[in-house]
């Protein structure tokens, strides 16, 4: 669906967006995974045709978006950042005449108009002007328009932004369920918005790509040589660490002390709680945790996107 | 073409959502009313031959309303795009830049002809209450309106331009409001300088706006300036669509 071969955007001497290469395939949803000015919306800028890259090219559906501009725009649903609107037109008027723009044929207006309408529950607002709407709600008037002419691919540009907490979720639930029929490219800065709505992410950095994979790769990856706390009351805490530290594949240990407690954070190469258990079984040391830490794409985040600060 | 006219009747339509269009419609009306009142009552008496449309198109006190409207009407045309953001939809659409380009120019002269289209009943007024004709001839009619038409074709697309240059609409205004005074005046150059060479004042003459609306006003067709503004209008607009697409391009 999408093709991208050595994008690359300058404006003047900043290079927003740096010989990135990748590829979406029919049906997947994608998260653009970085933070502010990684050059997520420049990519997504250049994707929907409204920026020229400097160098390289990109294929929509098959379409160059320089040569091709008029026919890949047709095959897309661009929702941009902010969601610009016209703050004089009705939410109908807006919608219709959108509609109009991008080729719907008029007998078939009326009925897309009803169905994003109810797809983004915007019936209550149709005859509201633009102007007068809250944010949560120029947000699916912006999402209804880049759905208006059945478009393949949509490409959506933080769509969550600046939303409180229960319209989040009714845009990422909303955004779910558009996964039956359309593929979709979506940029945010909130990991845990990817984890839950994408089937594949792209981690974008100072305009390079750092990492393409799906979530669950990405979490196990790290997870690996992961962390363990374990927390234990043994008779004697000194004898019971030195016999923690001998354990095979015990990279280093922490350990922190209250009372008759003792909270272990344990690195190692492998998944050591089975060992640990039988540990404590054996000493008869009473346990009152012993958890894997899941990495979270918080920690992936942070460990790809500093690595370079440092 | 479909595209182009859902373009443009969102242009006109963005024109009667304002508040501006009414105030400049309204006032327009006024003064415009006053002023052919005014011609009118200097004639009433008056033994000249100069007639009511002359008297009304030929007039200073025209030149005003007439030169701010086109600053009005047109500073808000891309500007308030890049303003809004609203560029980047619009353009994300499949929609060419000429089309867009070519439908706010077109919104903004229909929006130019509604604005001069009651003045014609002016002249029925007139000739209904008083039983004598604005004119001597129909040409005069002609040649007024034609003008008129031909100018605000020029002018609009200076408008333009000035729109597509900037994001900030005062600006747009200000800067088309220059170069339309500047394209106005240009016959005061003879006023000031009456001494000046014949070459210098024929090519004042031939740019200047304020001859051409005499001429044509006495119903005298000259097909030169018909020449120069739709020449003069097609150059702007190219250049217009040229700034517009660069504009985005080098961003
Ligand atoms: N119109 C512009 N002119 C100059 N620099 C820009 C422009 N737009 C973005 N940039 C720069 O490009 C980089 C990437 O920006 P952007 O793509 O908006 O990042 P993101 O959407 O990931 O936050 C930033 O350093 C930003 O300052
Ligand atoms: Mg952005």
């Amino acid at each position: 669906m999408i093709k991208v071969q050595n994008l690359t955007k300058r404006y003047g001497s900043v290079t927003a967006v740096n010989e990135i290469q990748f590829e979406v395939g029919k049906g997947e949803i994608v998260g653009f995974l970085g933070p502010n000015g990684a050059g997520k919306s420049t990519t997504m800028r250049m994707l929907s045709c409204y920026l020229p890259p400097t160098s390289g090219t990109a294929e929509i559906a098959g379409y160059d978006i320089f040569r091709d501009s008029l026919r890949a725009r047709e095959h897309i649903g661009y929702m941009p950042e902010n969601v610009p609107l016209p703050q004089d037109m009705r939410v109908d008027e807006y919608l219709r005449f959108r509609a109009a723009l991008k080729g719907v044929p008029g007998r078939r207006i009326k009925e897309r108009f009803a169905d994003v309408c109810e797809l983004c529950n915007l019936t209550d607002v149709s005859r509201k002007l633009i102007g007068a709407l809250s944010k949560g709600y120029r947000q699916r008037v912006g999402l209804a328009d880049a759905m208006i002419h059945e478009p393949e691919l949509l490409i959506l540009d933080e769509p969550t932004i600046g939303l409180d907490p229960n319209q989040i979720r009714q845009v990422r639930d909303l955004i779910r369920n558009l996964r039956r029929h359309h593929t979709i490219l979506l940029s945010t800065h909130i990991l845990s918005e990817v984890e839950m709505t994408c089937t594949r992410v792209i981690i974008i950095n100072k305009g390079r790509i750092e990492v393409s994979d799906t979530p669950e790769n990405l979490r196990s990856r790290l997870t690996k040589e992961g962390e363990i706390l374990f927390e234990v009351s043994a008779p004697d805490p000194a004898a019971a660490t030195a016999k923690i530290k001998a354990l095979p594949h015990i990279k280093s240990l922490n350990s922190h002390r209250t009372q008759d407690w003792t909270r272990y954070l344990i690195q190692a190469d492998e998944d050591l709680r089975e060992e640990l258990h039988n540990l404590a079984v054996r000493e008869k040391w009473r346990v009152r945790e012993l958890t894997q830490r899941v990495a979270t794409l918080e920690q992936i985040f942070a460990e790809i996107t500093h690595k370079e600060d440092i | 073409m479909r595209r182009f006219v859902t373009l443009l009747k969102r242009e006109i339509q963005h024109y009667f959502h304002q508040p501006l269009a009414y105030i400049v419609l309204f006032c327009f009306l006024c003064i415009t009313g006053f002023i052919f009142q005014l011609g009118v009552g200097a004639l009433n008496g008056a033994t000249s031959q100069t007639t009511v449309i002359e008297a009304f198109f030929d007039s200073i006190l025209l030149w005003f309303p007439f030169i701010v409207t086109f600053p009005l009407l047109t500073m808000r045309l891309f500007s308030e795009e890049y303003k809004l953001g609203t560029i980047e939809p619009l353009m994300t659409a499949p929609v060419g830049d000429l089309a867009v380009v070519l439908s706010k120019y077109f919104g903004a002269l229909a929006f130019y002809l509604i604005l001069w289209a009651p003045t014609l009943l002016y002249f029925v007024i007139f000739h209904v209450v008083t039983g004598q004709s604005s004119a001597q001839s129909f040409s005069q009619y002609f040649g007024s309106y034609l003008l008129l038409f031909l100018v605000g074709t020029f002018y609009l697309s200076i408008g333009c331009l000035a729109s597509s240059l900037t994001s900030n609409q005062i600006v747009a205004a200000i800067v088309s409001f220059a170069l339309i005074c500047l394209m106005f005046f240009l016959s005061v150059v003879t006023f000031v300088f009456p001494s000046a060479d014949r070459f210098l004042g024929d090519v004042v003459y031939y740019f200047s706006t304020i001859e051409h609306m005499a001429d044509f006003s006495q119903g005298v067709f000259d097909t030169r300036p018909i020449v120069l503004y739709l020449s003069l209008t097609l150059f702007t607009l190219f250049l217009t669509f040229h700034i517009f697409q660069h504009r985005r391009w080098r961003s």
